[in-house]
Formats: C-alpha cells, structure tokens, sequence
C-alpha cells in the first residue's frame, strides 16, 4: 500500500516502513539502543531526504523508547538518578551539537563528517565490545572470576554522590561527561546515542549491566523528545505520518525485543550488540572507499 | 494614408501569423496530493483552430508540450577520492531548477522544433534551465549531471512522438506525474510549430496542492512549529504506552 508523506514528501510503501520500524524496535527492546544508527541510513536508501529521516527517527524513537521503559520499570531495572545525570550533560551536549552541525553546514563537508563519525565511533565501540564480551565469555567457560570492581580515576573525582539502584558511590562529573558526549554525537549523527551510552556506563562508570538498558532509555527519550522539539520549530522536518508508521512497528519489535533480552546472558547479549555495530560500520565504511556509481549529486538548498 | 497602409499590413500580418491557433483542454487542471496519492496522469488535449484552410504544399504541423515543476535552489557536488576516500571536493549552485520537466512532443524533437526557436522559447529540458539565469560558469559537466540524474529518476522526461495528432487538428497527449511530486503551480506550455517554427503557443497554469488530511499536517508544521512538535511527541507517546499496555493485557 503505497502512502504519500506530507512532510518528506514522497510516496512510499507503508508495509516496507511497518517492516523497518519493527526491525529496529526488536533491537531497541534488545539491547537498549534506540537504533538510530540502524533506521536512519535505511531510511536515506527509501528515498526520504534526509532532514526528514533525521529528524523523524527522533520522534519515533521516543515512542519505542517509551514503550521499553514501561517494560524496564515495571521491572525496577531504572536508575532514575543516574539518568536525570546523564540528561543534563546530554541536552548540554545536544545544544552545542546543533551548532556544530550548522557551522560544519555551511562548509559543506556534513556528510563525510557524519559517517566519519558513524565509521569512528561505531568501529571503536563494537571493538572493544566484541574484545570484552569474549573475554567475559572465556571467563565463563574457565571458571576464572572477574575482578569485581576497578577503583580508576572515575573514583578520585569530587562531588561525589550514592546512585542507589546501580549501586555505585562516585562523582557526578564522568556521568554528565559522558552524557554530554553522547548529546553532542547524537545531534551530529542523528541518533539516540545508545551505543555510545551503554558502553561508556558498563565499562567507564562500573554500572551493573542489568540497569544500564533501562537508564539508557530513560535518558535517551528526553534526549529525543528535545532533539523532536528541536528540528520541529526550526526545521519543519517531522513527518508525522512518516514516524506513526514506523512507531507502529517499532512499539511491537520493542515488546518482542525486550522479551528476548531478558532471556539472553549478559554476555551473549553484549557479544550479539558488538557485532550488530561492526557490520553497520563496515557498511557504511565500505561506502566511503568505494567508487559513487556517479560522481555527481544533487541536493536541495535550503 | 501612410499610416493607414502600415495598420492594414499589421491586420494583414497579424491574419497570418493567427491563421492557425491552439484551442486547448486539460483532463484537470488541478492535482490533489492526497495520503494514497502514488503519481497522476494529466491528459492535455486540444485543437488547431483555422480560419482558412492550411496552405496547399505546407510542411505538416507539429505539436510540442512543456509541462514544468516549480523552481527551486540545489546544490551539484562533485566527489573525488581524497586520501582513499571519496570526499565531496566541488560545488555548484543552481539558484533555481524545475523539480519537474517533461516535453512531448508529435515527432522527433530536431524535425518539428528548431534550435533557434527551441532557443527563443526556452523548450528543451537544458534550454529552460539555462533560460533561469543560472551561470555555472565553465563548469558544463555539473549542469550535465543535474539534467543526467533528474532523468535517471524520471524527474525529467522527454517524450518523443508522445502527441497523438490526428488530421493535422486534434492533439493529446498524456503526462505522467510522479508520485514523489512537489507542490505548486506547474507551468503549461503548448507550442503549434511548422517547418521548425513555433506558430502559435498557449500557456496555461496545472495547479499541484496538497488536499484533505496531507494539508493540514504540512499547514501546522509549517504554521504552528511547536504545537506540531508536541503533537508529534504526544502520538510518540500514546503510540508507546497503548502498545505497552496492550502487550499487559495480552499476557494478563
């Protein structure tokens, strides 16, 4: 059933966008990413221009996003105080991303700057994922155990502060840190920031892996909600129609996703989310070194 | 009597130049972009009116349609492999290009359209958009390219021979728009030729709007910002909360 989108304008099937939004709900139930990284460039290859894309996959990841964390609640896996942390730096962050996204706007060079992005973190991230989840799994298999928690830098900080349900005593400085981190990628590279923020609470702020998915989608869907607000008033590039679509799928692969997620081993999980972020990386790097099929390309001024 | 004999030659001249005339209809000259929209076909019919009959030994007529899109501002890069990559190295702007562009036309374009006229009028696809005003410089390749990728996808459309001319008087054609259609006024332009010649040319207006449900979405985006903003959150979260307790209830 082909469907006109008022906002993108363009006519698309609306059984391929229930499809998309659907695949990236099972991953954001899974894994606790918003899957930006995923549905973005999927929805460049549809045809949608890419303000459009952009800046819809924020309003529907708040929808999914909001449908997990229902589901992470009821089970208490939210740190509601290590979240709020994490947004103040992350709409800091966001903020100082939009002005950075416009400088590098004018120089016309976003788009390499984008994906370089993507190939950077994207490639940095699964790594060292992959490198933990298999030594976690190696770990297992020999029986060693782990050393429970390292006392880093992170612990030296002041202004420190008890985040109860992770059951941590450090500063607030690495946590609105990293969230400003995340905010400023997720205005340049149109995304949640998910796989960015998962690592970095796992591995730099010590957070038990059972409430990093929950805290994550507690924060991202305030990140989004501003970043939808955001590209509503300035731009005019939320379509609607475009995100009900894609909510719609995504909100049922969200429920399935987070199901599954409760059923996987820590480590599996973290193994299955190293390689899923590889392969989009590998793509997208690909793109980069390839030949264009032509050489030219168009693209609407502003 | 000078002056007198100079109105008879313009009456005369005039006569001539107006003994053969487009008299045109439109299948509609409004097109509704509605949700199920998937493209539209404009019919475009009409007729030679004569007031005598065409001269004896005259070449045949021809009949050439330009159906154009509303103008809008693009930017062509160029990439080129930079440190292994390939990196977007030129630019040109073209401050304004048909988003759509279509010519029909009776027979092979270079049998019923001279250059010259094609020149004067503006007809061809690189003709219109050179007619804008766009200076791309020396830089040919990137108009080449605009004009080689609109074609690809079908944005921009020549359509030899697609005029059906029946005894040399009535004319249709039928112009597919794509489903990807951009809103605005679609200027019309039918031009009756000979020999190469434009004889005789008619303008008129497609209008292209957004219609039921589709307009008032695209009115509020772009009217009330932040309203639609929150209206987009309000469904995100509806949407996730009505499927999250939907889920409840079906394993309850």
């Amino acid at each position: 059933m082909q469907l006109y989108l008022p906002i993108a304008e363009v006519s698309v099937n609306a059984f391929l966008l229930l499809g998309l939004g659907g695949r990236r709900g099972l991953l954001s139930g899974m894994f606790g990413v918003g899957g930006g990284f995923l549905i973005t460039p999927l929805l460049f290859l549809v045809g949608i221009p890419p303000a459009v894309a952009v800046a819809t996959s924020a309003n529907q990841i708040v929808a999914s996003s909001f449908s997990a964390l229902l589901a992470h609640l009821r089970r208490r896996t939210v740190d509601m105080w290590m979240g709020s942390v994490l947004l103040i730096g992350g709409l800091l962050g966001s903020a100082l991303g939009v002005m950075a996204f416009n400088v590098l706007k004018a120089l016309g060079q976003v788009d390499l700057l984008v994906k370089l992005c993507y190939v950077a973190f994207l490639g940095t991230v699964g790594g060292m994922m992959l490198a933990e989840s298999l030594r976690a799994l190696y770990r297992a298999r020999t029986g060693v155990a782990p050393k429970r928690r390292r006392h880093n830098w992170v612990h030296a900080l002041p202004f420190k502060t008890r985040f109860r349900v992770s059951g941590l005593y450090i500063s607030v400085i690495p946590p609105i840190l990293v969230g400003l981190l995340v905010g400023l990628l997720s205005a340049i590279m149109g995304v949640g920031g998910g796989f960015i923020l998962i690592p970095a609470m796992i591995y730099l702020l010590g957070m038990p892996t059972k409430v990093v998915v929950g805290t994550s989608t507690f924060q991202i869907i305030f990140l989004t909600a501003f970043t939808t607000l955001l590209h509503a008033t300035t731009n005019q590039t939320v379509d609607v129609v475009l995100a009900l679509l894609l909510i719609l799928g995504g909100v049922i692969g969200a429920q399935v996703g987070a199901q599954i997620g409760t059923r996987l081993k820590p480590e599996h999980l973290r193994l299955l989310l190293a390689l899923l972020v590889l392969a989009v990386c590998g793509q997208i790097a690909l793109g980069l070194f390839l030949r264009p099929d032509d050489l030219f390309s168009i693209e609407a001024a502003e | 009597m000078r002056a007198l004999l100079a109105l008879l030659a313009l009456l005369l001249w005039t006569a001539q130049a107006r003994a053969e005339e487009i008299v045109l209809g439109l299948s509609s000259d409004q097109v509704a972009i509605t949700a199920t929209f998937t493209g539209s076909d404009i019919l475009i019919f009409g007729a030679v009116k004569r007031d005598t009959p065409a001269p004896a030994g005259a070449a045949p007529l021809g009949v050439v349609i330009a159906v154009s899109g509303p103008l809008q501002p693009l930017t062509v890069r160029e990439a080129q492999r930079r440190f292994g990559i390939w990196v977007n190295s030129a630019a040109v702007q073209v401050d304004a290009a048909p988003s759509f562009y279509a010519v029909a036309t009776t027979g092979p374009l270079d049998k019923v359209l001279s250059s010259t006229e094609d020149l004067r009028h503006s007809i061809t696809i690189p003709r219109a958009i050179r007619a804008i005003g766009n200076d791309v410089g020396n830089r040919e390749d990137f108009l080449d390219a605009l004009l080689r990728i609109r074609e690809g996808e079908g944005q921009y459309r020549i359509l030899e021979g697609a005029v059906e001319f029946d005894e040399q008087t009535l004319f249709r054609t039928q112009i597919g728009l794509p489903a990807n259609l951009v809103e605005g006024d679609y200027p019309t332009r039918i031009f009756l030729t000979r020999d190469g010649e434009v004889i005789d040319m008619f303008e008129t207006t497609i209008y292209v709007r957004k219609a039921g449900i589709e307009r008032w979405l695209n009115a509020l985006a772009h009217e009330e910002p932040f309203l639609y903003g929150l209206l987009a959150l309000a469904l995100a979260i509806a949407a996730g909360w009505g499927a999250s307790a939907g889920f409840q209830a079906l394993r309850g």
